[in-house]
């Protein structure tokens, strides 16, 4: 539930900065504490977050994450190299120069996900932490019209079963985070023409 | 010999041979070579009811002589299910055209669950078109056999097509030997004990989803998935006509089908359309669906939609 008390925090924040009434705040607020509640009824899976499934989805205690795809060896916990707080000006890196950032490079760059107080976790817009297994809600808060798809199972992919116990995947299993395109494939063999098949 | 006759000798009757005569013994030879060679050779196959008439105790004797059968023919433990379809449950199938990059994973993981020949005949349940964007879902301008170092190729979208489990099937009508059927949760299915190879359901077909052995399949012993359905992928002989089935072995059962856990960029959804919940409904209720060749009336439970 700390999620459901940070974004109606951060919905209350914004109303009052736009000079929002006190009663138009409640109202927000209470607008946004019914989708919520309607989010969060059943019992999330226990300290991984808010599963995917919205209020129309899978039955929630059978969705199982994916594992996240793993990090650059020896690169985790980024704490090890960056102890404190960096430099926040905007500039190419000459250490992680093996990272090709094709993420709308001419607007964002790193520290508009990673957190610049403590590396080892990403940051929401409104400066709150979120882990790298949570992802998802960081890259929602842009492609909300994925997001949405994707917590009923209509974006991305799901395995296991259709009726039961289901294996849900990140965006960052299939997207790279810093070059987000799907690559292409190469396709598996053509089938073989009829006149092929003749023995 | 004159002795009067009311039917044929009975094997095993009575111990002995009902007649010691010369012809007597011939006779009973003859029946027993016959029935024996039957049994050897699976003729008996040709003897027992449509699957949908047999009783519980003739399809546990079904299965249970084509498990052995199988099991001794690819050296494994083969099992033959039978599992019926389940109440409140009507499947559908949903494809995003907008995601398809036509990498063929999905026609290779279903020959490898389903059983398909794999070469001389080769037999794809799935087939990719190729089209062009330019000119839409276009059959006049579609290639399935398409060659490429990376897809998706500019300028072209991809359309698998396989069966489409059709509310109203052309080739369940034209069937000569009712040997094809549609089943309670929508799954067209083959009794291949039944198919006399006419091939009429193949001329039938609007979307070329039926496939026939012309040749006794090649299915490598050690490529065998031995977790089979009578009416899915179980072993084919040679001359009968087979199809997709949902992986009715897998679905059946609650999973999915092989080509929508394969599918690298998750075009490919599954679930029971009578539930408001599942995946298929969200797509149904939320997305610009389709349906292949909607003028023929065959109503699909295989819709094609786009995500984006």
């Amino acid at each position: 539930m700390n999620y459901l008390h940070h974004l109606l925090g951060t919905s209350a924040a914004r109303g009052r900065e736009k000079g929002g009434s006190a009663m138009s705040c409640r109202l927000l607020v209470g607008w946004t504490a019914l989708g919520l509640s309607a989010w969060l009824a059943a019992p999330a899976l226990a300290g991984e977050g808010p599963p995917p499934a919205g209020a129309a989805g899978a039955r929630r205690e059978e969705l199982i994450q994916a594992e996240p795809p793993p990090f650059t060896p020896g690169i985790f916990p980024c704490t090890q190299c960056h102890s404190g707080p960096g430099d926040k000006t905007r500039r190419e890196l000459t250490f992680h120069d093996d990272i090709k950032f094709e993420h709308d490079a001419e607007h964002r760059w790193c520290l508009d996900c990673h957190s610049n107080e403590n590396r080892d976790v990403l940051h929401l817009s409104n400066g709150d932490p979120v882990p790298f297994t949570e992802s998802y809600r960081l890259c929602g808060q842009c492609h909300g019209d994925k997001f949405r798809d994707w917590r009923v199972g209509v974006h991305g992919k799901r395995t296991g079963m259709w009726d039961g116990p289901k294996v849900y995947y990140l965006c960052v299993n299939c997207h790279n985070p810093h070059s987000p395109r799907f690559k292409p494939l190469k396709p598996e063999p053509r089938p073989l023409r009829p006149e092929e098949m003749r023995r | 010999m004159s002795r009067p006759r009311t039917s044929l000798p009975v094997l095993g009757e009575g111990g002995a041979p009902a007649d010691p005569s010369r012809r007597g013994f011939l006779r009973n030879a003859c029946a027993g070579a016959a029935l024996a060679s039957l049994s050897a050779c699976g003729l008996e196959d040709f003897f027992h009811k449509s699957f949908r008439e047999l009783s519980k105790e003739d399809v546990a004797r079904v299965l249970a002589r084509l498990e052995k059968r199988y099991s001794a023919q690819y050296g494994k433990q083969v099992a033959v299910a039978g599992t019926p379809p389940r109440e409140g449950v009507e499947f559908g199938y949903g494809l995003d055209l907008s995601r398809c990059i036509g990498c063929r994973r999905c026609v290779y993981a279903c020959v490898k669950e389903n059983n398909q020949s794999r070469a001389h005949p080769q037999i794809h349940w799935i087939r990719v078109l190729e089209m062009e964007k330019a000119h839409g879902v276009d059959l006049a301008h579609s290639e399935i056999y398409y060659e490429a170092d990376q897809v998706p190729r500019p300028g072209h979208f991809y359309m698998p097509v396989q069966c489409q489990q059709c509310r109203n099937p052309p080739c369940v009508k034209v069937c000569p030997t009712q040997a094809t059927w549609k089943e309670k949760d929508g799954i067209v299915v083959i009794d291949y004990d039944w198919c006399i190879g006419c091939r009429c359901c193949m001329s039938a077909c609007p979307y070329g989803a039926r496939h026939f052995n012309w040749a006794t399949p090649t299915l490598p012993a050690e490529e065998m998935n031995p977790a089979t359905h009578y009416l899915g992928n179980r072993p084919r002989p040679k001359g009968v006509v087979e199809k997709c089935t949902f992986c009715i072995q897998r679905t059946r059962n609650g999973r999915y089908p092989a080509c929508v856990e394969i599918c690298p960029v998750g075009a490919r959804k599954f679930g029971n359309l009578l539930d408001p919940q599942s995946e298929i409904r969200q797509v149904m209720e939320t997305k610009r669906v389709f349906i292949f060749k909607e003028d023929l009336a065959t109503q699909p439970h295989f819709y094609y939609f786009y995500a984006t």
